[in-house]
């Protein structure tokens, strides 16, 4: 947002036309939208590349770091160029959230099999860890 | 349709015909036939009646009129598998003493259940007849093609009944220790040799085998509604 906030302003991501968002809830769950317009207090347009222009509720959404410059509105080809130009998706996927969201994924996905795997790895590491430690126990003993 | 057939005789009004008695005797031609038949209507002998069967009487007549059932031709299908479980899975014993237990599908029997093995050197769990509701599949999958399963069926899960010797009272004590007959040599043999070729598949994947000797059980977080199988 424009303009000197005072200090201490607890609010850093502001709903503003080309605010980058993630969808929490319904069917759209997990994808990013571009906030478009406001339609009123509590409802914004919304729009994506592989989604049609809808309305959502702000309690949807999620609102990200990530803005792009566009105008009110613009037709489709304009925003994925200006999408483009942002570079949103790398952003998004460089992001400590981007990330932990790939994670979450990964970890639900997991086999009954893969879960064991996960757990015999744990241990190994911890124990070369606990090792390790050890060791400099010992060195700063000594 | 048929078209529809000619009566020689409608009823005008209810109860009310066109023709008179003696003019229908005219119309259906009764006069020439019996003119044909030397003035009598022909005749014919009436069949001989078959000769009655000599009935016995019953040797038993039941006390009270009771009804008898109504006959039931319903042959039951074995419960149909579920799609996630197909030979080779490892399913996941839920019930019973070897609840918690990784063990690998072989095959469905006739009677519905599903023949499983540990295998045996592995955790402990022989060839063995599981009901699939108390069954988890997951969808790690082992390579059984080499197994011959033809011959285990329901049958080979039977009782042995032992021939009864009911006599003395010191008898009687004797026989209640010696319940437990060991296994025949045999059924540990089929054991070994479907297990065989069993751990060659198994030791080829990495960890598939600490996996398979490992029990199965929630931990804190874990939603069952919500893990992979």
């Amino acid at each position: 947002m424009a303009g000197n906030l005072p200090p201490g302003f607890p609010f850093k991501r502001y709903v503003e036309i080309g605010r980058v968002a993630l969808v929490n809830y319904g069917k759209d769950y997990g994808k990013l939208v571009v906030i478009v317009d406001v339609i009123d207090q509590n409802r914004a347009l919304v729009d994506s590349p592989d989604m049609v222009r809808s309305q959502m509720n702000f309690k949807r959404l999620s609102l990200t770091d990530i803005k792009i410059d566009i105008k009110r509105v613009p037709k489709k080809k304009t925003l994925v160029a200006a999408m483009e130009a942002a570079d949103v998706k790398g952003k998004w996927e460089k992001s400590s959230w981007g990330r932990k969201l790939v994670v979450q994924k990964r970890r639900a996905a997991l086999n009954d099999f893969d879960r064991f795997k996960l757990m015999l790895a744990k241990i190994k590491r911890a124990g070369v860890v606990r090792q390790e430690l050890a060791k400099l126990k010992k060195e700063t003993a000594a | 349709m048929a078209p529809k057939q000619r009566t020689r005789n409608p009823e005008l009004i209810p109860g009310v015909r066109k023709v008179s008695r003696s003019q229908m005797y005219h119309k259906r031609g009764l006069w020439a036939i019996k003119a044909k038949n030397g003035g009598k209507f022909p005749h014919h002998e009436k069949a001989p009646a078959a000769a009655a069967v000599a009935e016995k009487p019953p040797k038993f007549y039941p006390a009270d009129h009771v009804k008898k059932p109504l006959s039931n031709k319903r042959k039951p299908k074995p419960t149909k598998l579920r799609a996630s479980i197909t030979p080779g899975t490892v399913l996941i014993i839920l019930a019973g003493r070897f609840k918690g237990k990784r063990v690998v599908f072989l095959k469905q029997l006739t009677s519905g259940l599903l023949l499983v093995t540990g295998p045996y050197k592995i955790n402990g769990v022989p060839l063995r007849r599981v009901n699939q509701a108390y069954v988890i599949g997951t969808s790690t999958k082992i390579d059984v093609s080499g197994v011959n399963v033809e011959k285990f069926d329901d049958k080979y899960f039977a009782k042995q009944v032992e021939k009864k010797k009911k006599k003395g009272e010191s008898e009687f004590f004797e026989s209640e220790k010696q319940e437990k007959s060991a296994l025949p040599v045999e059924k540990k043999d089929d054991q070994k040799a479907v297990d065989a070729t069993l751990l060659t598949a198994i030791e080829s994947v990495p960890d598939l085998k600490a996996y398979l000797g490992a029990r199965f059980s929630l931990k804190a977080g874990m939603k069952p509604h919500e893990l992979v199988f």
